[in-house]
């Protein structure tokens, strides 16, 4: 009877800790797929989840703020993609000044707002989301899946990506499709991290994002930037997140080991911190080839140059 | 020109950055002030700035080490969390270590733990084809669950609910100097500067140097000329790795004795912006190093002197910073119009 408690609860948890996992890394999917570089999920997460906790407390609507949650994520992308696209900044630097300037600029709004960056106040339970995002999320999956198999816009996006030439030769402008990816893929962040704070929790706290962005990152990477399998990524993902933080409760019966070493080693695999590497340590073995193949993008990161 | 872009880029990024604090209703010259008098104005506050300088400048280093070879470095904050959590475990483990000994005992391991940390990112990109970026990040969050698990259970300290470890033994500590009024400004500070000028020795005077710095420009011609490419970019790694590991001497030995979890204020991607903003030059980034040292202990003081300023500033400026210095089509829309008249 325990054992079914406690995997009733773990899969429960399983399923709403990987939905801001599962937006981020749908967002991101977007702007790789079209060339563009992104580790700086986290900022614009961290954006959006301050953004929505700010509006919906404002506003008393969990709606409104949810989507000024992607707005904020978008706003953050606008910038990104005014330095990488149009500046032809290099793309791993200017991710990571992105991430710098979130994790400065919410804190400095927070205490303009609300005289504290710790933390916004406490939503009432009514004006909070239940479980719509977590429902939300797998709808929106369904219609990345379809706009990159059926749609043409999702093939241009594909072909900005792979083959930029190409795609600027049919006729289609690949800075413009390329913008557009990102825009998406900043609207996408942001309902991320508007999930974490008005729908999972019910305020914005510092940091809170904890590496999630990171976490969606290695996602869309394991999950070979196609969207089912990048959902099922996160969800697997979200489970060791789930298991990490319920193992922290438990006592773990110990087989008796004879060799030191062997009991030290039992012990740190059985710990919550070794389980909440998990992800990060998958995530290399299959970028380093050693299980299955994730293929990046062929134009992945380079900045397209118009030939006028 | 180029030499004057960064520091043109720099006080532009700095003046919107002040201009920012309009919002918040304060004067940006007043800003200004606290954020001089903060980091400058007594021995004290010369010293903390220093003494955030210090890891800056080895993980500018670190990062600027890397990307002559063209990798980019983004796990010094793990390679520097090994290093530290390598000097706290030698000081804590071992601590009948001669006093002469110590410290270069602990500086030893720290460097080779980070460099260790490092040289899996570099060893995984050259054998197998591995991006250093995704590599170095989920290497991060790796050693993080790491420091944690030694930090919670294996050499915790029982006197504290703090999450650090226990002390290091007397033999490794490096006493602070008296001038700085309890700032904890050491010796360690010397070997900052000292690493980074060995370190342009290295890149621009030894053959070794001269290889990794070919293998940056171009890899084909330098493998044509018998380098071994692989063989460069795990070496250039462990290098990138053991100066960001070197952090652990000023921290550790110099500073709080003991790992503490989290003691890092993102010093490895601060490193980014040192060494960006320093185009990789290792002298120069001595005193990029510097100014962001002193960007965040002036920034410390917001809190106390403004009514809606905090800290947090010091990110949003070096966020202004690297993103105005590393806009090269920006700077080259601006020049070429300039040449057009």
């Amino acid at each position: 009877m325990e054992w079914i408690n406690l995997l009733s609860s773990i899969s429960g948890a399983t399923i709403r800790m990987s939905a801001p996992l599962i937006f981020a890394a749908l967002g991101g999917l977007f702007s790789e797929r079209s060339g563009i570089i992104n580790i700086a999920l986290e900022g614009k997460m961290l954006a959006g989840a301050f953004t929505a906790a700010a509006v919906t407390t404002l506003t008393h609507s969990p709606l409104l703020g949810f989507l000024a949650g992607g707005i904020a994520g978008m706003v953050m992308a606008a910038i990104y993609g005014l330095f990488v696209i149009n500046f032809k900044s290099n793309q791993i630097v200017t991710g990571t000044a992105i991430t710098i300037l979130a994790a400065g600029c919410v804190p400095f709004a927070s205490q303009i707002l609300f005289q504290n960056t710790g933390s916004t106040p406490e939503i009432a339970m009514n004006h909070r989301f239940i479980h719509e995002p977590i429902i939300a999320v797998w709808i929106i999956m369904a219609l990345v899946w379809l706009w990159f198999k059926y749609s043409p816009y999702g093939l241009w996006h594909k072909f900005a990506g792979e083959h930029p030439d190409a795609l600027q030769t049919s006729g289609i402008d690949v800075i413009n499709t390329r913008w557009s990816g990102v825009l998406i893929y900043g609207f996408l962040e942001g309902l991320g991290g508007a999930t974490l704070s008005i729908c999972l929790s019910s305020s914005y706290t510092r940091n809170m994002t904890a590496g999630r962005g990171y976490m969606a990152l290695a996602a869309l990477i394991v999950g070979g930037w196609r969207p089912i399998a990048v959902a099922l990524a996160c969800l697997a993902f979200g489970f060791f997140d789930a298991l990490g933080i319920t193992l922290q409760g438990i006592q773990i019966p110990k087989p008796n080991f004879n060799i030191p070493i062997l009991s030290q080693i039992w012990n740190f695999v059985v710990s919550p911190q070794f389980i909440q590497i998990i992800p990060y340590l998958l995530t290399i073995i299959i970028v380093a080839g050693f299980v299955g193949k994730s293929r990046p993008p062929k134009a992945l990161g380079q900045p397209y140059l118009r030939n006028r | 020109m180029k030499i004057l872009r960064p520091i043109i880029a720099t006080i532009i990024a700095l003046i919107l950055g002040l201009l920012v604090t309009c919002i918040a209703g304060e004067n940006p010259i007043n800003v200004f002030v606290i954020f001089a008098k903060s980091g400058f104005g007594t021995p004290y506050d010369f010293g903390m700035t220093l003494t955030y300088s210090m890891p800056l400048i080895l993980t500018g280093l670190s990062v600027a080490m890397a990307f002559k070879a063209k990798m980019f470095n983004i796990g010094a904050e793990g390679q520097l969390t090994m290093g530290a959590l390598a000097a706290a475990s030698v000081g804590a483990l071992f601590p009948n270590v001669p006093t002469i000994f110590a410290a270069i005992f602990a500086g030893l391991c720290a460097a080779f733990a980070g460099g260790l940390w490092g040289g899996i990112a570099g060893y995984l990109k050259a054998k197998r084809g591995a991006h250093e970026v995704i590599i170095t990040i989920m290497l991060n969050f790796i050693a993080a669950g790491i420091a944690s698990y030694v930090t919670v259970y294996l050499l915790k300290d029982p006197n504290t609910q703090n999450p650090q470890t226990v002390p290091i033994s007397k033999n490794y500590v490096i006493e602070a100097y008296h001038f700085f009024q309890g700032a904890p400004v050491t010796s360690a500070i010397f070997l900052s500067v000292i690493v980074a000028i060995l370190s342009w020795v290295f890149l621009y005077r030894t053959p070794l140097g001269y290889e990794i710095r070919s293998v940056g420009e171009n890899e084909s011609a330098s493998s044509t000329a018998g380098i071994s490419i692989s063989r460069t970019q795990i070496l250039t790694m462990f290098i990138a790795g053991a100066l960001a590991g070197l952090v652990g001497v000023g921290e550790i030995l110099g500073r709080s004795e003991c790992f503490k979890l989290d003691f890092s204020p993102g010093y490895g991607f601060t490193g980014i912006a040192v060494a960006f903003l320093a185009r990789g030059n290792p002298l120069a980034i001595i005193f990029s190093g510097l100014l962001f040292g002193a960007l965040q202990k002036g920034a410390s003081d917001l809190e106390i002197f403004t009514h809606n300023v905090t800290s947090d500033l010091a990110l949003v400026l070096q966020a202004l910073i690297i993103l105005a210095v590393s806009a090269d089509g920006l700077w080259e829309k601006i020049l070429s119009k300039k040449k057009a008249k």
